[in-house]
């Protein structure tokens, strides 16, 4: 048995400790907003927070979480920079299909959080890893900063 | 078939719940009015007390569902459609719950084209009166019933915010409480549509309704489906196209925890278990055998070869106007060119998935998909059951873009579900999804223009070689189907029929150029066992791409500036020229670029609409290619939504480069 802490909850979750996380959430807990998108870590729609930091979830084996906190795509907007991206999300009307935005909304608030001002640049670093396939990446970026003006509270 | 799922069978899944009104489940039947229209199946069993027509359904509490026969993957019909249906039956779109449609391609053929499917940019322009004349039948329908109750004549009521008004006494009643009475109505004979000058919703920027369940991780994808008892599956197809499974011992994969079963296909093999990593973990056990068949040492450059040859071939005339052999010969100039185009994966970012529950009464599936109609019938065929012991259930589609327009992945799904005991979801890894997708075709185009003095055109040839996507999915919708004949139209069957592939070939038929001598054909060459499909933008993405870069090599050879010549063969194509100088004007066109920097334009017209584009493209010392900066002009004719149509631009010029830059699929040693 391996115990998790998953958006305030704690599960105990009978899998093996190399078992990706991705899976644990989609699989076993049933929280589906996490998506599988390649399983190498190279799309990003797997994206969950470990302690604050965004991970990729397809890649992170459930082992390695004890005693640490998740934060999936569920609870993301109790958490103000969460909620913050959202919101800016639909201001904007960003998403298209939106299988990739639960892994883009994870990888927006990780930043705001910690560069609640950030740059193009910032921007850049932060969501190259993120894929989009319906090409939404103007209004991401246009998101993001809307978000980060927003400011404070959401 | 001539059924929807049941009262009981619908699953709360089913429903995609929308805007403020979205707290709770909706379990409604397809009941159908007692009176009038459709015959009633159904009837009573709901609680849905006035259905006037295949998209619109109105229970006694007044909560209105709009049902979506086309599927959103993201291009915002989920949004337009309810526009067009809401415009009319006068409610407000927070005040609506949308609902997937059920199969059913006599209520929800694509009017374009004769069958239940979204894709060739059809949905508005094939909807555009139809849905609309739905809502303006219901709102008929419901203001007869609240003139019937007060005794007064309908036309001095009016209907709005989901009410019924009678103007002289301002009485209201609101369409909750008229159903029952409207139910009871016939149908009118004729309606009349709003006058465009009195849209409210239509050409408004509308937020989009599917936005916030994508935002927060409650939208329902195919791939999220959770059945009691459901398994997953994965697979591995034969590497080699064409190749066939030899053996494999199941050993390895079932010391897996979590594995259960290892189920062989003809040419695959699939492993079911608890959950998809024990899945991925039992297939990557495995050493499976494969009798790789007659393309084991299949390479791009012999496709190449092949459609090179068979570009010496005369093909199908898709056009043919002037006398082309005199005018070329004639010329003061002739120039050639042939242009490759490779093969392209779809890579829709949700992996193909598809989940079945398989009876010995029935098959039920799970998935998103362009063609649910196409969907029954595969299963159904594979299982051997009628068409109406399966049910379809339709979800978001994370990406189309063509490739949920096949029903391959549904067959093998129903395959493997054959051999499983309970539900499974049979789920591809991204390896497999892109080593296993059904191609954009690899094209071989050849063109030659005549020249006069001035470097215009006096003659065009533009010979299309590459695999019939269409003749491989007409070959079954054509010969038996009236509803697709009547749809497509008795030209588009006798050229199919003919060998002519419409689709190769469009974009390429009817340049919006002047081109006063022109023959464009089409040879068909298919690569040995590679399947190919329809991708984005279809016909016109090839054939825009070849077209617009033989352009530009006739205004290089003659050293005339791009826009400038484009310019002048449009004299006869007016709303292209105009879309083509506001590119050009907004982007600065004629300005002076830094060492290493270009700027090229292009124009397009396709399913009605004209675009033309401005791009500007840096070029590293090393080679790399970066597009800096794309100016884009679209004249789409009447908009619905137009920030759908700015989205759909933005994507569509990322998803263009990106297949430009990096999309390339090859082959090596079949595979």
């Amino acid at each position: 048995m391996i115990t998790l802490h998953v958006n305030g909850a704690t599960r105990m979750v009978d899998v093996p400790p190399g078992m990706p996380l991705l899976w644990v959430l989609r699989d076993v807990i049933g929280l589906t907003g996490t998506k599988f998108g390649c399983g190498m870590a190279l799309c990003g729609a797997c994206t969950v927070h470990v302690d604050g930091q965004p991970v990729r979830s397809c890649v992170t084996p459930v082992a390695t979480l004890s005693g640490k906190r998740v934060t999936t795509i569920e609870a993301i907007g109790g958490t103000p920079s969460g909620a913050r991206a959202q919101q800016a999300w639909l201001d904007l009307d960003v998403v298209q299909c939106g299988y990739c935005q639960s892994g883009q909304i994870m990888s927006a608030a990780a930043l705001l959080a910690r560069t609640p001002r950030p740059s193009d640049a910032d921007i850049d670093r932060a969501m190259a890893g993120n894929i989009c396939r319906c090409g939404t990446y103007v209004r991401i970026r246009a998101a993001i900063k809307r978000a980060s003006q927003t400011g404070g509270r959401a | 078939m001539n059924r929807g799922p049941a009262g009981g069978a619908v699953s709360r899944r089913d429903f995609l719940r929308v805007g403020a009104a979205g707290g709770g489940g909706l379990l409604l039947g397809f009941a159908l009015p007692a009176g009038g229209w459709g015959a009633g199946r159904g009837a009573g069993q709901s609680t849905a007390a006035f259905q006037p027509n295949a998209f619109i359904r109105i229970d006694r509490q007044g909560v209105v569902t709009l049902v979506m026969h086309k599927v959103e993957m993201g291009q915002g019909t989920y949004t337009a459609m309810p526009m067009l249906l809401a415009e009319e039956l006068e409610v407000e779109l927070s005040d609506v719950r949308l609902e997937h449609a059920p199969p059913d391609d006599a209520r929800y053929a694509e009017p374009l084209f004769g069958v239940q499917q979204t894709g060739g940019s059809a949905s508005v322009r094939g909807n555009w009166v139809p849905l609309r004349r739905a809502g303006a039948v219901a709102r008929t329908l419901l203001i007869a019933a609240a003139a019937a109750t007060w005794h007064v004549d309908p036309a001095s009521c009016h209907a709005t915010g989901g009410a019924v008004i009678h103007d002289p006494t301002g009485r209201r009643l609101r369409y909750g409480e008229l159903v029952d009475r409207a139910a009871g109505l016939p149908a009118p004979r004729s309606v009349s549509l709003k006058d465009p000058k009195n849209f409210r919703l239509i050409g408004t920027p509308v937020k989009r309704l599917d936005a916030r369940a994508k935002v927060d991780g409650t939208a329902q994808f195919g791939i999220d489906i959770r059945l009691p008892g459901m398994k997953i599956a994965t697979l591995a197809t034969c590497p080699v196209f064409g190749g066939t499974l030899a053996g494999v011992d199941p050993g390895p994969a079932l010391a897996i925890a979590g594995v259960r079963q290892v189920v062989p296909l003809h040419d695959a093999v699939a492993v079911v278990a608890d959950h998809m990593w024990a899945a991925k973990q039992g297939l990557g056990a495995l050493a499976i055998r494969w009798n790789e068949g007659p393309n084991a040492h299949l390479a791009t450059a012999d496709i190449v070869r092949a459609l090179a040859q068979a570009s010496e071939r005369e093909g199908v005339v898709a056009r043919r106007e002037g006398d082309v052999e005199r005018a070329m010969a004639s010329a003061a100039r002739k120039i050639e060119a042939a242009y490759e185009v490779p093969f392209l994966a779809h890579a829709t970012l949700e992996p193909v998935n598809c989940t079945v529950r398989l009876g010995p009464d029935g098959c039920e599936l799970w998935l998103g998909t362009q063609v649910p109609t196409f969907v029954q019938t595969a299963a159904a065929r594979v299982t051997g059951l009628p068409k109406d012991k399966v049910q379809v259930h339709n979800h978001l589609l994370g990406g189309g873009f063509g490739r949920r327009l096949e029903v391959d992945f549904v067959v093998r799904a129903v395959e493997i579900a054959k051999q499983v005991s309970g539900p499974v979801k049979v789920v591809w890894t991204r390896e497999e999804d892109l080593q296993h997708d059904m191609y954009r075709p690899y094209y071989y185009d050849r063109l030659a223009a005549g020249l006069d003095d001035q470097g215009a055109p006096t003659a065009w040839t533009h010979r299309v070689v590459g695999s019939s996507i269409l003749a491989r999915v007409s070959s079954e919708l054509f010969p038996k189907n009236l509803r697709v004949i009547r749809a497509v139209g008795l030209r588009q069957l006798v050229a199919t029929v003919k060998g002519l592939d419409v689709d190769a070939v469009e974009g390429a038929a009817e340049p919006p150029y002047t081109l006063p001598n022109i023959r464009v054909d089409y040879v068909r060459q298919e690569p040995p066992d590679i399947p190919t499909a329809f991708w984005r933008g279809v016909g016109p993405t090839h054939n825009i791409f070849v077209v617009e870069s033989f352009i530009d090599e006739l205004a290089a050879a003659t050293k005339h500036d791009p826009f400038e010549y484009r310019r002048r063969l449009l004299g006869a194509s007016p709303r292209a020229k105009r879309v083509l100088e506001l590119a050009a004007d907004a982007s600065g066109w004629g300005r002076s670029l830094p060492a290493g920097q270009g700027r090229g334009i292009a124009l397009l017209h396709g399913f009605g609409s004209y675009i033309a584009q401005v791009a500007d493209v840096v070029v590293s010392p090393r080679g790399d290619v970066r597009v800096t900066r794309v100016v884009c002009a679209v004249d789409c004719g009447t908009i619905v939504n137009p920030d759908t149509v700015r989205a759909q631009m933005e994507g569509g010029i990322i998803f263009g480069i990106t297949g430009v830059l990096f999309g390339e699929i090859t082959i090596k040693d079949g595979r």
